[in-house]
């Protein structure tokens, strides 16, 4: 080993706390992209093989039923590739158990073959039989989360007869990757299943032998989808079309899409905040290291060593900084990736999902951080190379102190000596004090965008549930039932309320705007459904026109007191001019509202309706589930309650990991910055602090001196961190403004608080760390030696 | 061990060391740096404590002065025994009691002269004026500089104006013209003769330059740990009478 890289590994020595605190930021910075991007990859990987094996269809459309006849119609569309058409329904689920109720998706696939186009992965068992009509295949997650297997058998009711169906398969298909209950927002995989039957078994049970009641269709490379979705639409219009929809728009595709898409967003920034930190702290820990060195370089270049021999001496301590950091991080990542992937799988079924990153990615993240962390490194070696040998001899020139911000102001009459050392200090070194303050409040920042995210979500859910949201039941009929059949379930035992809707699908048009929609007729006064805006305040369902989501208002380019025109898309079909009377800022879906009486008038259908709201008591709690099932006219219960509940326990289990990741990811860039900037200070004005506890200074007076300015940096990033978390708040909410859920920006005062303690704490941690170091100064050494 | 004739004494003892030794251990060897000293400051005398280097002159003003700790043997200030004073006792001694001058100042950078007297006034109990104390060093007209505005000779006036500003008992002075010329440090001498005569601060010089042994009441020698001489002045020289 020579001599200069003995010297190396000494001063790493020294510096380890240095080392390892800047070898941590560049872990978390590599960590975070083979983390972040490498699950993104497999993510997308997994997706879109998944989708091409299963022949994942491009458009999609709902009817109400259509011969079998019109299939060739389909596939003669131009641009249409292939073309395939099923029976859907969804069935209450008979299960022995009288918690909350479940539901079944019946998905209709042909036993003399697979399914043209969203073809299903079966992942145990085998596909149905020839004929067999009581055999079911049913989704993975319900089945794990019912701990059922094939051979076991379930009781569903199918058109209000019960039947009993034998488990033969299960399996997974790229449309319930994501798989949320009807009137859900959640998966709740105990409580809602895909089952894929026969057609015979759902044909005859829902009146659809010979028919099909959804279609879909894959694009040939060329073709328009637009287009396509035009003529799909006027080709069921007879059939009660309810409007052709692209693949971006099919519910499990859009909600992965938009995973990916803000894991694609935070994959990128996350790395981006480590890395500038990285970069800072090497150039800082670098610059004071050659500082100290002076003499030494000068007598090394007086020896005859190169200027690149030099400068590559100091660059080494980045490099070992950085190795160690790169190895830490790509383990560390690799490890939280499968994690990471672990958490996804819990929610998207996509078979195939493993986390592999590409030994490409492991070399850009790499790179990515060496090239950073060298760029801290070179600006403070290049002083070290430029150095004149003459020079360097020489002790670097007294640090130039002038009046400052405290005479300027005029009080210095009122500032202690030492708040002056403090002031003039930060006065001398604006940049270092300026990328200190920055890397601090980018650490408070994380933290309030964390924090803001769970806020934001329990807000919505709140709102959703305890507000809008009354009833303990949701009920949704199979068919349209006359309104007289509130009277049937308010006669039930323990219901003390109900209330009935009307919702309707239709397609709202303004000028070239236009969307389709379910139109959702509630009682006037309705106490069991309340419209809620996003400030809390119930707004009154007018007795004609219609409520509008802020966020469809929007899109269709209307104001209040504006008309559109209404297509209803079922029944006669009707088209009317109708105005907005309301705009509702909502968080979850796009709603329509208006009154149930003039959603009749306006469908020029009887008083006819397709849900109800109950209320219901303790004594009609217990087994309110098993008498609705009795009731065949009724397709799916719900309850807000239990969807809450389960709701909020996957959130507690996020918040406590993601949490545990943010405070730790926070910690580790406020110690990096506050210790090295402490420790550079130290190293700076250790003789003066040392000649102060010669002069009769106690330790904790001279520790204030030093970490004085460490805390007013550290006050001043709390707020500006703050400021940065807000606009990065507002941004992901500005962000995150799709169809399904608009964020809410809602910001608790406790995530102020906790984000600017925890940096404190950090902070006094990091104080702490350096002030053990204080007391061990030499007193004696400072009378004899200059530095 | 050879004394010269001891004057009389003519006024008491502030501080007194008796059979003060200090060893540390360097390497496999242990140094002894102070063997057994016996050593006194009186009041408002002016001591000066010659040796070459490691003649265990820096260590003996070490001790005396609450910064380091003796092997064995006593320190009595005013009554009490030093070596029976806990770290905070220690720098409570310091602050209130001893007013330091650096051999390279050590003047706080970031402060202006007059702040550097004031960042110590601000914590003693009786102090003086920081004007009044640069106004003794002959500093009043660069009260508003910052070090790196002032030369060497003029830092350690500041230096000095420091140490004095919250009238110490016993002013330790460690090599204060080490890094000056001639002509400043024999400045720097007489406002340090001027301090000692005008606010009768109890002195203590170290210095290898024989030749300021003249300004002293007292000077001692110190060899190889021990004391080898100890001379008390018929009458001190005045600044302008000695040179180097």
């Amino acid at each position: 080993m020579t001599s200069l890289n003995r010297k190396l590994l000494r001063e790493l020595w020294k510096l380890k706390g240095q080392v390892i605190s800047i070898a941590l930021v560049v872990a978390v910075g590599v960590m975070s992209i083979v983390t972040m991007r490498g699950s993104y990859d497999s993510l997308l990987e997994a997706q879109q093989e998944y989708y091409r094996v299963s022949r994942f269809a491009d458009v999609w459309v709902s009817l109400v039923r259509a011969p079998q006849a019109l299939l060739s119609s389909l596939v003669a569309i131009p641009g249409v590739d292939a073309a395939d058409t099923r029976v859907s329904f969804l069935a209450t689920l008979d299960l022995d158990d009288s918690g909350s109720p479940s539901h079944g998706r019946f998905i209709s696939i042909p036993d003399n073959g697979r399914p043209v186009l969203n073809d299903l992965q079966i992942r145990r068992g085998r596909y149905i039989n020839l004929g067999a009509n009581h055999e079911v295949i049913i989704s993975d997650k319900f089945a794990a989360a019912r701990d059922l297997q094939p051979g076991d058998s379930v009781r569903a009711i199918i058109n209000g007869r019960a039947r009993e169906l034998e488990i033969v398969g299960i399996g997974v298909s790229p449309e319930h990757t994501y798989a949320v209950p009807p009137g859900g927002l959640y998966p709740e995989d105990d409580r809602y299943g895909v089952f894929w039957t026969n057609r015979d078994t759902l044909g005859p049970a829902f009146d659809m032998e010979g028919a099909f009641n959804e279609a879909f269709v894959t694009l040939s490379p060329d073709a328009n989808e637009q287009a396509v979705i035009e003529d799909i639409d006027d080709l069921m219009e007879p059939y009660g079309g309810l409007g052709a929809y692209a693949r971006a728009d099919q519910p499990s595709h859009l909600i992965l899409d938009s995973e990916l898409d803000q894991n694609r967003v935070t994959g990128a920034i996350i790395p981006m905040i480590f890395l500038g930190v990285a970069v800072f702290l090497l150039y800082l820990v670098l610059g004071r290291m050659i500082t100290t060195q002076r003499g030494e370089i000068a007598v090394l270049k007086a020896f005859g060593y190169s200027d690149r021999e030099v400068g590559m001496h100091f660059l080494m301590f980045a490099v070992v900084a950085v190795l160690l950091g790169g190895v830490l991080g790509t383990i560390g990542g690799l490890l939280l990736g499968e994690a990471y992937i672990g958490v996804y799988s819990r929610y998207f079924d996509l078979p195939g999902l493993a986390y592999a990153p590409s030994p490409g990615l492991l070399i850009f993240a790499f790179l990515a951080c060496v090239a950073g962390a060298f760029s801290g490194a070179i600006a403070a070696v290049r002083d070290a190379v430029l150095l004149p040998p003459a020079e360097a001899m020489r002790p670097e020139a007294p640090t130039l102190y002038k009046a400052g911000i405290i005479e300027r102001l005029g009080i210095s009459h009122l500032v202690s000596a030492t708040s002056r050392m403090i002031v003039r200090n930060l006065e001398r070194k604006p940049v270092q004090v300026f990328f200190s303050t920055l890397g601090i409040a980018m650490a408070v920042a994380i933290l309030t965008l964390g924090f803001f995210m769970f806020d934001s979500i329990q807000h919505m859910m709140d709102l959703q549930f305890r507000q809008i949201q009354r009833e303990d039941l949701t009920l949704s009929f199979r068919e349209q039932l006359p309104e007289s059949v509130r009277y049937e379930l308010a006669n039930l035992e323990g219901v003390t309320r109900v209330e009935t809707q009307r919702t309707v699908a239709a397609r709202l048009r303004s000028g070239h705007l236009e969307d389709e929609v379910a139109i959702q007729g509630l009682e006037s006064g309705s106490q069991l459904r309340r419209i809620i805006n996003s400030k809390g305040l119930e707004i009154p369902l007018p007795a004609e026109g219609l409520v509008l989501s802020t966020m469809l208002a929007r899109r269709l380019h209307v104001n209040p007191g504006d008309e559109l025109v209404v297509e209803i898309l079922q029944g006669k079909r009707r088209l009317a001019n109708v105005s907005v009377n309301g705009l509702i800022e909502d968080y979850l879906g796009l709603s329509v509202f208006m009154d149930k009486e003039a959603l009749w008038r306006l469908t020029g259908e009887p008083a006819v309706v397709n849900g109800a709201f109950l209320s219901i008591d303790e004594s009609g709690r217990a087994d309110m589930n098993s008498v609705l099932k009795g009731f065949p006219a009724i397709s799916g219960v719900a309850s807000p309650a239990s969807m809450l509940e389960s709701f909020e326990e996957v959130l507690a289990d996020s918040i406590m990991v993601s949490n545990a990741f943010l405070l730790g990811f926070a910690g580790v860039i406020a110690i990096g910055v506050i210790y090295n900037a402490a420790r550079i200070s130290l190293s700076e004005r250790g003789r003066e602090l040392a000649s102060l506890r010669v002069m009769g200074f106690h330790k904790r007076e001279v520790a204030t001196l030093l970490l004085g300015e460490q805390g007013i940096v550290t006050f001043f990033a709390i707020p500006l961190g703050w400021a940065i978390g807000y606009s990065l708040c507002f941004a992901v909410t500005l962000g995150v403004q799709t169809d399904i859920y608009r964020m809410p920006f809602v910001t608790d005062a406790r995530t102020f608080f906790w984000s600017a303690a925890y940096i404190t704490l950090a902070a006094i941690v990091s104080g702490w760390i350096v002030k053990k170091r204080l007391d061990l100064i030499e007193l004696v050494e400072v009378l004899k030696t200059r530095e | 061990m050879t004394y010269s004739i001891e004057a009389q004494k003519t006024a008491p003892a502030i501080l007194s060391t008796q059979g003060l030794c200090k060893e540390y251990p360097m390497g496999e060897i242990t140094v002894h740096a102070l063997k057994n000293v016996d050593f006194e400051l009186r009041e408002g005398e002016m001591t000066v404590l010659l040796g070459a280097s490691g003649s265990g002159k820096s260590t003996l003003l070490n001790i005396i002065g609450g910064l380091d700790v003796a092997s064995s043997g006593s320190v009595i200030y005013r009554d009490r025994d030093l070596t029976a004073f806990s770290n905070r006792e220690l720098t409570d001694y310091r602050r209130f009691h001893v007013g330091f001058v650096f051999q390279f100042y050590n003047l706080i950078s970031s402060l202006t002269a007059k702040e550097n007297v004031a960042l110590v006034t601000d914590i003693s109990p009786d102090p003086m004026r920081p004007e009044d104390a640069l106004e003794l060093v002959g500093l009043s007209e660069r009260i508003n500089h910052f070090p790196s505005q002032l030369s060497g000779g003029e830092q350690q006036r500041v230096a000095i104006a420091r140490a004095v500003a919250k009238r110490p008992s016993i002013l330790l002075c460690d090599e204060p013209t080490g890094a000056l010329d001639v002509k400043t440090g024999k400045l720097v001498l007489s406002v340090l003769d001027q301090v000692n005569q005008e606010t009768n601060t109890t002195t203590a010089i170290i210095t290898h330059n024989a030749s300021i042994g003249a300004l002293g009441d007292v000077v001692v020698h110190m060899r190889s740990g021990e004391i080898a001489e100890r001379i008390r002045n018929e009458s001190r020289a005045s600044v302008d009478d000695i040179d180097w």
